[in-house]
């Protein structure tokens, strides 16, 4: 086989070369670290091999938040490139490298599993279950995700980023065109998570149906589990989409198949429907569980109940059926007529319709409320004016003729950073504030986290308002550079000033992590907020078992029902419990996929088939293992409850 | 206090929009398609503003009424399930929006895709603009000249342009002139333009590219009549012939300044068939050889940059050289009576 180092090579940008000394210098302390504290063995027992969905779902949230950091200096990178005319820090490849990856980090490999994370912790607890309805599905849904982002961060320094946008349009993502292997990264990273995804989705699906607790209706479950549910179903009918789109693009790009080149019958245009078929769904999968997390927050922190459950359910359904329609609404542009345009425009505008719907029911939980300015509140409220805005121009570039003027200018860029902000980082914010209790048992501090509030909501005003103007002054997204002449500098920089603001809060937000950590006093009872459903009723930190008995649900709002209602929750005597035990297969498939994935990129046949064979047989190994878990005895049980304070006994 | 933010941005907004829309170049439109598309937007935006204040009205006298203070220390909120009326009236009016803004967005979008009101009577001049790794062509069928990085076109003429791409999807777009439309591969794509004043405007892509996709500007001139029956006359006088091999090694350079020809490259390289039956425009003088069904054929005619040192047309036979111009032979009639 013909060995060339050359192509691993990335090449002539000191940026590149401080990253890779900085990987390396990383990986060699954490090595180190583990070695000299003799932390292997509790890093392999304790994290790598758990099936624990709280401990999944926080390893979820570690791997999101290093990805915000990632995305994050690619969007200053950005930013700091567009402050002024002719800028000369990055050239345009490397900004076109820097821009694919901002987008595909932040979406696939930052909002949706720090998504998926706080789905992971709260959902078994919100509907009173042990675990997730397959637990060891659920450790290979992380490792898959994790080796594919892993995989896709080091093309940063191993052969070079993908280039043609986080859309990777064709033909320009075809070999003729992008020479280099980014787009092969491109197709196996998400690839490899995105099946990680796919399983995830039917993982809670079944979760969610068959193992709530005894009388948890549907139409009684809580607000965020239902919004899991229904992006859940969005994830299993989308996925497959991308999966295959995917597909095609690796065969086009390692096996010189022609669907989508621009000779020998390829179409074009076929790519973009497919990838916005997937991609549409996508934005919504990360923007309903938000739905979730703000209805649990804002009904938690006014001591209200859910102001309209029903049409909250409603309007969520109705959206995730609109989010399949509305696709073409990406390439209004491709001269597909009247009629096309016409559809899609007012199917896209129709979301609008259900969106309000929820805006006005929760600002009318907020009524006769008794409002508490806590900070993931905080978060939670600044949300409600800022998505409208980001709502109200989604509605004005649904219109399709005027959208003429919007298609890839700034005024788009503005736009969804108003709703993913706002819709996706808001949330997961708040989200991670309000359960982060639950989880470790003591309380982020709130003087750190407002001062993180601030500086992130009114950078983020800073750093997105004047892309609208942007927009409408003509100025493209992707342009790597500007003349001056185009009066399009000022507003940039301002822009600027906000990216590093928001930096400054997301380091505030870190520090508090880490202050909170040290400083902050434990031993909280298992409900500092005063909160009103199943996941506070448990201990915190939670005991492997969830709930020491099942509890027994006879309204919405169980838990606030049992402590001012007086409805019992814990009838049932303690008895043993039945738990999965823990495996490290689904992390060796993660590795094995990961390399399978990396050969691939490079068209390195023999060790791909290696690596390939290599699955299988772990594949087989899960499927013909036979481990029916293990008992916790009630006595100990019984005495974990009792060290725990025995809220349930 | 969480107000703050938006306002904030409210308040830029204002003070950026409020000193006069001339350096916003979308609302400072040159011809009837980019009023049509200024008037909406700006229609839009009022709507939408109504709809936030309503909202933001709502939100501040929720937050001041309802906050948690000394004075409501013992207060239990109620219990409340909603209230059909009030939910009722917050899903029929943004339905009564939605369907207003419909009936606009429908309206609009046929008058900017077809030739503009009160420029019907005029037969358009057709000017084909495909896109190059990273320039832009423009070949006239009917004066027989082409150009590269600029289009000149005489004021108040309605003017077809018909577009393709030699690689990547652009976007081709005159925002003071109207909005933009796609340029690809494998068909070709209408924009029909008017100009209303004379003067240069920026025209660029607006689909990314690659690498050279930042500088793929061009200039667009708005002439007089007189003026531009001029320029042909010594664009035919003095321009060279596009050869093949010059249109060959043009595209295969990633970037080229303004370029002038007294030819086209449309006899050696025909552009692709014109879109699906989607298209409600009429085409007549479109001829039928260049339909849906030869568009696989064209694909192989139709050549693709070069990629670095040998271009790809070294190895191919030119199947139809000299064969007629798509578009009728009138054509050049037809502008000089105008």
């Amino acid at each position: 086989m013909n060995f060339d180092l050359e192509k691993f090579k990335v090449h002539g940008e000191p940026l590149i070369y401080g990253a890779m000394i900085s990987i390396a210098l990383v990986s060699i302390g954490i090595v180190v670290g583990l070695t000299v504290f003799k932390k292997w063995g509790w890093l392999w027992r304790e994290w790598l091999t758990t099936v624990d969905h709280k401990r999944i779902g926080v390893m979820y949230i570690l791997a999101a938040l290093l990805m915000l950091f990632r995305g994050g200096i690619d969007a200053l990178m950005m930013r700091l490139q567009t402050a002024a005319p002719e800028m000369k820090f990055l050239d345009a490849q490397h900004y076109n490298e820097v821009f694919t990856t901002h987008g595909l980090i932040m979406i696939l490999f930052m909002a949706m599993p720090f998504i998926i994370g706080l789905m992971n912790v709260v959902v078994p607890l919100q509907i009173g279950a042990r675990d997730v309805a397959f637990p060891r599905l659920n450790a290979v849904s992380f490792w898959l995700f994790f080796f594919g982002a892993m995989l896709l961060n080091i093309s940063f320094v191993v052969g070079g980023s993908p280039d043609a946008g986080w859309s990777a349009y064709f033909p320009l993502a075809s070999n003729q065109f992008s020479p280099t292997v980014g787009n092969n990264y491109y197709s196996l990273a998400l690839q490899i998570s995105g099946i990680g995804t796919l399983m995830t989705g039917v993982n809670f699906i079944v979760t969610i149906l068959k193992m709530r607790a005894p009388g948890m209706k549907l139409m009684r479950m809580p607000m965020f589990t239902w919004s899991v549910l229904i992006t859940n179903v969005i994830i299993v009918f989308a996925f497959p989409v991308l999966t295959v789109a995917l597909a095609l693009m690796m065969f086009d790009r390692l096996f010189g198949s022609q669907f989508f080149t621009m000779a020998n019958g390829g179409m074009d245009m076929l790519w973009a429907n497919l990838f916005w078929v997937w991609g549409h769904p996508e934005v919504y999968i990360v923007i309903l569980p938000a739905f979730g997390i703000y209805s649990e927050i804002i009904a938690t922190f006014s001591k209200k109940n859910l102001y309209g459950y029903t049409s909250m359910v409603a309007s969520m359904l109705i959206i995730s059926l609109l989010s399949f329609i509305v696709w073409a609404h990406h390439f209004y542009t491709m001269g597909q007529g009247v009629m096309v345009n016409g559809f899609f425009s007012i199917s896209t505008m129709a979301i609008a319709v259900p969106t309000g719907v929820k805006i006005f029911n929760w600002l009318f939980t907020l009524r006769k409320g008794r409002i508490s300015f806590t900070t993931p509140m905080l978060y939670s409220l600044a949300f409600i004016p800022i998505f409208t805005i980001g709502g109200v121009t989604g509605v004005m570039l649904a219109m399709a003729s005027a959208d003429y003027q919007y298609h890839n200018t700034m005024f788009l860029v503005a736009h969804f950073h108003y709703v993913l902000i706002p819709g996706a980082v808001f949330a997961v914010i708040a989200g991670f504030h309000y359960w982060f209790p639950k989880v470790f048992g003591f309380r982020l501090n709130e003087r750190i986290g407002k001062h993180a509030f601030w500086w992130i909501i009114i950078s983020f005003n800073v750093a997105f308002f004047p892309l609208f103007i942007l927009g409408l002054m003509g100025m493209t997204r992707r342009m790597y550079t500007y003349s001056a002449e185009t009066g399009f500098g000022p507003l940039n920089m301002i822009s600027f000033a906000g990216a590093l603001g928001l930096a400054i809060g997301f380091v505030i937000l870190v520090y508090n992590i880490y202050w909170s950590t040290r400083y902050m006093p434990r031993d909280e009872n298992g409900d500092p907020w005063d909160a009103r459903t199943l996941e506070w009723a448990t201990h915190s930190p939670i005991p492997e078992y969830n709930f020491a008995v099942v509890p027994k649900v006879k309204s919405r709002d169980a838990f606030w029902a049992m402590k001012h209602d007086k409805q019992p929750l814990f009838e049932e005597p303690i008895t043993k419990i039945h738990m999965p035990s823990n495996t490290g297969k689904p992390f060796v498939l993660g590795v094995v996929f990961f390399f399978l994935g990396f050969f691939l990129v490079f068209s390195m046949w023999i060790p791909a088939i290696v690596a390939g064979v290599g699955v299988l047989i772990v594949l087989a190994a899960m499927s013909f293992e036979r481990d029916h878990g293990f008992y916790i005895p009630a006595d100990k049980v019984i005495k974990t409850e009792k060290k725990l304070g025995g809220g349930t006994v | 206090m969480n107000k703050k933010g938006p306002l904030y941005a409210l308040f830029i907004s204002l003070f950026l929009l409020l000193p006069g829309c001339s350096s916003i170049t979308v609302l400072n439109p040159k011809g009837p398609a980019a009023k049509t598309l200024s008037d909406t937007i700006i229609l839009s935006i009022l709507t939408m503003l109504g709809v936030l204040a309503v909202v933001y009205i709502l939100y501040i006298i929720m937050l001041v009424k309802y906050r948690a203070k000394k004075s409501n220390e013992g207060y239990i909120p109620p219990h409340e399930e909603g209230n059909i009326w009030l939910e009722t009236t917050w899903i029929a009016i943004p339905i009564i929006i939605v369907a207003f803004l419909s009936v606009v967005t429908v309206k609009t979008t046929n008058a900017v895709e077809n030739v503009p009101e009160g420029y019907k009577d005029q037969k358009p001049m057709v000017i084909y603009a495909s896109s190059s790794n990273w320039k832009w062509h423009f070949s006239y069928p009917e004066e027989g000249i082409e150009t590269v990085n600029y289009v000149n076109f005489p004021v108040n003429r309605p003017v077809e342009f018909r577009l393709y791409s030699f690689g990547p999807i652009s976007s081709f777009w005159i925002p003071q002139l109207g909005g933009q439309k796609y340029a690809m591969s494998d068909m070709t794509t209408y924009l029909n333009l008017v100009s209303e004043t004379q003067g240069d405007f920026l025209g660029r892509n607006t689909n990314f590219s690659g690498k050279g996709y930042a500088q793929m500007e061009f200039t667009a001139r708005s002439m007089s009549a007189e003026e531009y029956d001029q320029w042909i006359k010594d664009v035919k006088a003095t321009a060279p012939k596009l050869t093949e091999d010059k249109f060959k090694s043009l595209l295969a350079t990633a970037h080229v300044g303004q370029e002038t020809f007294s030819s086209t490259h449309l006899s050696f390289s025909p552009p692709p068939g014109e879109h699906s039956e989607h298209m409600d425009m009429d085409h007549s003088n479109m001829e039928m050889d260049n339909g849906n069904m030869e568009h696989q054929e064209n694909k192989d005619i139709h050549p693709s940059p070069a990629p670095e040192k040998q271009s790809e047309f070294d190895s191919q036979p030119n199947p139809e050289l000299n064969s007629p111009l798509p578009s009728s032979p009138a054509a050049e009639a037809t502008h000089q009576s105008h």
